[in-house]
């Protein structure tokens, strides 16, 4: 069913057809708007047999999410920003508990200076946590991501925290055309919830054990083990869905597959302003494409390096830095493709909500395509300023 | 004992596995979520576990909140049949790192059983300063020096603000009275929503007592008052252990390494007349003595 509708709810609406057990959250800015729809879906009795709990806190969100998702309940919790990062003790833990809590970020930059507009810094300072992170590029994606988001998370091959990563205001609040799911579709798609342990009083065990020097290795080892198996179970996930919905949003990333001398990365919201700046490039002749990446952890190095073999520039547009070293994307898009040679130009633009405007994007890409700048680090659409303090 | 079985690795004169096994006697299978600390080294080991129940150890400072979210999981999924919701937690996962979200598990009113296992500091890391540390303790983080005689200021009153939550059933007790523990988690278990049991849990290293001494040790500081055993439902007093020839808190304080300084500190004296000003303050707020 086509509606027009703003990116919190269709967040919600797609949670509330996946018929979580336990929603928790705590409201902050500009997530709130996901939990008060949720929060009167429960008032009016739509949410079924699910609870849904304020908390006092986002860390009080996650951990009572982690004792909920232990007992065996679909969980899921919404949060961005310093929020996400209150939580953060408990998503490692609820992470090395193998606790397949699903969450949406609404990207939001962190303080100091105070901002609540958008860009990727908090998911990405969750990065060694042992989340799965997955970003969108719109309303209809981040609705259709939700039930894959559980069916990944829950996959015994996987049992890992999954985050759906959604721009802040620039998606949260935008009005959008979304095809709503129905309930019968999710419903072949997502089976219930069926946890391979859990506690209970018929068979108890222990949960959150100390580990020692002699053991604690082989539960990091298994973690990893499994956030690499998550790939291939995120590829048959995306495929099903594909078939099942009708939208293909592609795999770990998304490419024409055309193949270009210079290439450009980018994430979440951004993607569509690129895609067309490039495709406009494209007909002005240039060797130009878009590489979306959809996935940062498992991070997609095979596929990238494939899609690159042929390259001889890349861009990544960059919406987060690694203060005193290269941003986040950069150092993984780097690692990637070490062998091949290829420059890398890591463009940092749209911090704390800067507008990143059409003409930016096109002058920034065009002058890495005309060989106006170095490769390496550079901040783009930054004013002059002056540090007071040296 | 099946819920809480041997093999933990408590030291002896530990009042933790008393206090564990006696609730878990009086109230039987149950869900515990059990906050980083001194409980959770002895009993959790991998491959270890000495529990005989679900239990799930997930933070120093969320087990209130971890209880609330596996109570919420059982009513969602049907399964209120399973047993009770219990947390044991230290007294620093209780009244410090923890408290907000205690506050926030009692303010939305889940029908989980906290107990505070009250031994009166960080025990598990060697004897740091909690906000349930007495008046006048030496701890690592308020050592007794020239200038501070030990731990300043009041121990934190939890069980005030458990009241001032409206918590239902709201108690003390303490490891020198099993009876007593076994009664009141029966009688906890009567009332809907969080329920408090603060219980005083001896620490031999923490102390600097001999294990054969801590039960008589603990008795004593109900026995001059200084650790009243109360008991609250629905916001009212309705039970009080009384004491017959309460006893000066220096017997209690004397045979304790954590005390010791104060009988020759010079502040010490002063301390020592607070530490019984407090005792006859409780005595008179809660009519402890027997006429």
């Amino acid at each position: 069913m086509m509606k027009v509708v703003r990116g919190f709810y269709s967040v919600a609406y797609s949670v509330k057809l996946c018929k979580p057990n336990v929603i928790c959250a705590y409201p902050i800015t500009p997530q709130t708007e996901i939990v008060e729809r949720l929060a009167e879906m429960y008032a009016n009795g739509e949410l079924g047999d699910c609870e849904y709990i304020t908390a006092e806190s986002e860390f009080g969100s996650a951990s009572i999410l982690v004792g909920a998702s232990a007992a065996g309940a679909r969980t899921f919790t919404a949060t961005c920003s310093q929020g996400l990062i209150l939580m953060s003790e408990v998503l490692w833990n609820a992470a090395g508990m193998r606790l397949p809590i699903v969450i949406v970020n609404a990207n939001r930059s962190l303080s100091a200076p105070l901002s609540i507009w958008n860009d990727h810094q908090d998911s990405m300072a969750m990065r060694d946590a042992g989340i799965i992170q997955v970003y969108v590029e719109n309303n209809q994606e981040v609705h259709d991501m939700i039930p894959q988001a559980f069916k990944v998370a829950e996959d015994r091959r996987v049992m890992l925290p999954f985050m759906v990563c959604m721009d802040g205001y620039k998606l949260t609040h935008a009005y959008e055309p979304v095809d709503l799911l129905s309930q019968e579709l999710v419903d072949s798609f997502l089976p219930p919830y069926d946890p391979p342990v859990k506690l209970t009083t018929k068979d108890p065990l222990t949960f959150g054990s100390y580990a020692t020097p002699a053991t604690y290795m082989e539960f990091r080892a298994a973690m990893h083990n499994a956030m690499e198996r998550a790939r291939k179970v995120m590829d048959e996930v995306f495929k099903e869905w594909a078939e099942v919905s009708g939208r293909n949003w592609g795999g770990h990333i998304a490419n024409s597959g055309e193949g270009a001398e210079v290439y450009v990365i980018a994430m979440g919201s951004l993607v569509g302003l690129v895609r067309d700046v490039v495709d406009e490039l494209r007909k002005d002749g240039k060797s130009v494409d878009l590489i979306k990446l959809r996935t940062f952890r498992p991070f997609p190095a095979d596929e990238l390096r494939k899609a690159l073999s042929g390259a001889s520039k890349v861009i990544v547009f960059e919406r987060s830095l690694s203060l005193g070293s290269e941003p986040p994307v950069t150092l993984d898009v780097k690692s990637a493709i070490q062998k091949l040679d290829i420059d890398v130009y890591s463009l940092v633009v749209g911090l704390g909500g800067r507008d990143v405007p059409r003409d930016l994007v096109k002058k920034s890409i065009e002058e890495v395509i005309d060989g106006k700048v170095e490769p390496g680090m550079h901040f783009r659409g930054l004013k002059d300023y002056e540090e007071v303090i040296v | 004992m099946k819920y809480f079985g041997s093999g933990h690795g408590a030291c002896p004169g530990c009042g933790l596995p008393i206090a564990v096994k006696n609730v878990l006697e009086a109230i039987g299978p149950c869900f515990v979520a059990n906050s980083t600390g001194c409980l959770e080294i002895i009993s959790s080991q991998y491959g270890k576990s000495a529990w005989g129940v679900p239990y799930i150890h997930s933070l120093f400072e969320n087990a209130a909140a971890v209880a609330a979210g596996i109570e919420a999981a059982l009513k969602a999924l049907g399964r209120t049949d399973e047993g009770p919701v219990v947390v044991f937690a230290g007294d620093g996962a209780t009244a410090d790192i923890g408290i907000g979200p205690l506050s926030g598990m009692f303010d939305r009113g889940h029908d989980v059983l906290y107990i505070c296992l009250d031994n009166e500091a960080y025990q598990n890391t060697g004897n740091q300063q909690s906000g349930l540390t007495p008046t006048g303790s030496n701890t690592t983080t308020c050592p007794a020096g020239k200038l501070m005689p030990g731990k300043p200021g009041p121990k934190k009153d939890m069980v005030a603000i458990a009241l001032a939550h409206k918590v239902p059933y709201v108690a003390t007790a303490s490891v020198a009275y099993p009876k007593d523990i076994r009664r009141k988690a029966k009688r906890a278990m009567e009332f809907e929503g969080p329920k408090y049991i603060q219980i005083h849990s001896t620490c031999v290293t923490g102390w600097g007592i001999e294990g054969k001494l801590a039960i008589p040790i603990a008795r004593l500081a109900v026995e001059t008052g200084l650790y009243p055993l109360v008991e609250y439902e629905n916001g009212k007093l309705v039970r009080v252990r009384k004491i017959k020839k309460r006893k000066p808190v220096e017997e209690y304080l004397k045979p304790q390494k954590r005390f010791r300084h104060l009988f020759k500190h010079p502040k010490g004296h002063e301390i020592i007349e607070e530490i019984q000003r407090i005792a006859d303050e409780n005595a008179a707020r809660f009519g402890l003595d027997v006429e």
